[in-house]
């Protein structure tokens, strides 16, 4: 693992998630950069999958159950060769095959057409028993929203996971604190996350900063030691981190940037590149 | 016909469950804590690794099912059709339809002949429902016999399929040859002066009713029409032409099923005089299943009378 690296590709992911949602004049920054180490973690460091095997029965599984945070996924995506840099301008346009949530059926490389919150982690669910039914030791990544963890079938999901011992499943929460109608703890709180997993018979690690890659890398490494049981990594992060204006900002939760606000955003990416 | 033999098509659905889990490894079956009733139960005691109970949490099955299907299993989620398709119709159009995954729906206890349980158990929705969902086969089979046709033709066909299943015994119309093909009905009795297109329970309904018109010089084309999606446009476009007058009965609200179904193809194909048996914009009651048949003009004499008042009128 080459931090510095890394670094470098989850700015470039930042990047891809305002050129994408500026493009489409639509979309949701925040909750996709708050997000950007985890997938830049996740598909270039921990899971066995890559555009020569989308179709691989023994692949690795990623569901986005947070689906409207695809601009992040696609720039790791584009990043990987899935496909060129250049469609990431063709979010969210007619017919483009980079959807305004994602979509199995439009773009190779997609596990699962996601975007109704609550629903993807039972997929991921679904997908996690059918390696146990078929003897495949692939693993099964799911990222959540912490405002969508308020949906019920969140729950029940976990309930059967944990139920049936599907350790083969790895749960991420991205803990940014922020929902389209604020603090999640005002809009309906669903703290504490780490004891409700617990107390759904989830192993629980707690990632005090996710932006923070060698965090990322000992609760993933950690995830991979648990037996009989699924993991949950709850990891505290910041909406919009990266760019100035979106930080900490749950206006900036399903807004694109206009064209001064995309010159800044750039700018300060810029900035931090030039500093890694 | 008290001779004839009754079986649930609910029997149907465990029965062939059975069969062809033998012939595919990759079929794998979850219920909502429903097992015993909606039959699944008899897959789970040939195939206890292949069953799966995801307890009283429909929303959540629909989409272990459709994640089931991405990495390449059969799923069959199965609950009464209320909560299969009215708790979880969202799951379903999102998780299943719009990533058109190979997932089957079992759903039981359709419509009122659920009986006792009211209407709160009754659904009269789902096939409305169901048919809305952009690629979703819809199939309510007659009798045991179509059941099993339908469930094995289910499997053969790659992408998701609905199918409801009755709680109650119905009487076998099919011999046990019968030749099921999804989209296709089938001309179960010949006619010149009204066609019944029905499905489900109230195709023996409608046959009885047959029966009953030709007492009256009244003769009578029965349609089973197990198949609402896709529908079998041209035999309901051939059979309006021959006959001039369409009745559709259904165990079903007249709102978005069958007759739905039927009115949609013959407004736009062949205008024909129309009448819609079902469940009138209301919602069910409990009571014994014969009863509320009666009461809601669902059996053999509620479709006579039906059909020959709109024959006559």
């Amino acid at each position: 693992m080459n931090i510095s690296e890394l670094k470098k590709t989850a700015n470039q992911v930042r990047k891809d998630i305002v050129t994408a949602t500026f493009y489409a004049k639509a979309g949701h920054p925040g909750g996709s950069l708050s997000s950007a180490e985890i997938f830049t973690y996740l598909y270039s460091e921990e899971m066995n999958i890559g555009p020569a095997k989308t179709d691989d029965p023994d692949r690795d599984r990623f569901v986005l159950s947070k689906g409207h945070t695809c601009p992040g996924l696609y720039g790791i995506m584009a990043e990987l060769g899935y496909f060129d840099r250049e469609e990431l301008k063709t979010f969210r346009h007619v017919g483009a095959r980079l959807q305004g949530h994602p979509s199995m059926r439009n773009l190779p490389g997609i596990d699962m057409s996601t975007g109704s919150l609550g629903q993807g982690i039972s997929c991921a669910v679904g997908m996690a028993l059918a390696a146990k039914i078929t003897g495949k030791t692939y693993r099964v990544y799911t990222l959540l929203g912490d405002g969508e963890i308020e949906e019920g079938q969140v729950w029940e999901a976990a309930m059967f996971a944990g139920a049936k011992k599907l350790d083969n499943l790895c749960v991420i929460v991205d803990n940014n604190n922020l929902q389209i109608d604020g603090p999640i703890d005002e809009v309906n709180s669903p703290y504490p996350i780490d004891k409700k997993f617990e107390a759904f018979n989830f192993h629980v690690i707690n990632v005090a900063d996710g932006h923070d890659f060698a965090q990322l890398a000992a609760a993933f490494a950690e995830a991979r030691t648990i037996k009989g049981q699924p993991t949950a990594i709850i990891c505290k992060t910041i909406k919009g981190k990266g760019v100035s204006f979106m930080e900490n900002n749950a206006g900036w939760h399903g807004k694109a940037p206009n064209a001064e606000e995309y010159k800044i955003a750039m700018a300060d990416l810029e900035r931090i590149g030039e500093a890694l | 016909m008290s001779e004839v033999k009754k079986i649930a098509t609910r029997e149907g659905y465990g029965e062939a469950l059975v069969e062809l889990g033998a012939e595919y490894p990759n079929i794998v079956v979850l219920d909502a804590d429903l097992a015993g009733s909606t039959k699944s139960g008899m897959f789970k005691k040939a195939y206890p690794d292949r069953f799966y109970n995801c307890g009283i949490a429909e929303g959540n099955m629909m989409s272990i099912a459709a994640g089931l299907a991405a990495a390449g299993m059969i799923p069959f989620a199965s609950s009464f059709a209320m909560f299969a398709v009215g708790r979880a119709y969202e799951q379903i159009r999102n998780s299943i339809g719009y990533p058109r995954l190979n997932v089957k729906i079992g759903a039981s206890h359709g419509g009122i002949s659920v009986g006792e349980d009211g209407a709160s158990h009754q659904c009269i929705e789902d096939i409305s429902l169901m048919r809305s969902i952009p690629g979703m086969v819809v199939m309510c089979p007659a009798d045991y016999v179509e059941a099993k046709a339908c469930v094995r033709a289910a499997v053969k066909y790659d992408g998701p399929v609905y199918m409801r299943f009755g709680r109650a015994p119905v009487p076998v119309v099919f011999p046990e040859d019968y030749k099921f093909e999804i989209g296709k009905g089938n001309v179960l009795r010949e006619g010149k002066d009204v066609s019944i297109i029905t499905n489900g329970l109230c195709v023996a309904a409608s046959l009885e009713a047959a029966e009953m018109l030709a007492k009256d010089g009244i003769d009578a084309e029965v349609i089973n029409m197990c198949t609402v999606k896709p529908l079998d446009e041209e035999l309901v476009v051939k059979t309006a032409a021959k006959t001039g007058k369409v009745v559709t009965a259904e165990e079903h609200s007249i709102i978005g099923g069958l007759g739905s179904a039927v009115a949609e193809c013959l407004a736009e194909k062949c205008p024909t005089k129309l009448y819609r048996i079902g469940i009138r914009d209301v919602f069910g009651e409990s009571g014994p299943m014969n009863e509320l048949l009666h009461k809601y003009l669902l059996d053999g004499e509620g479709v006579y009378k039906q059909v020959k008042a709109f024959v006559e009128g």
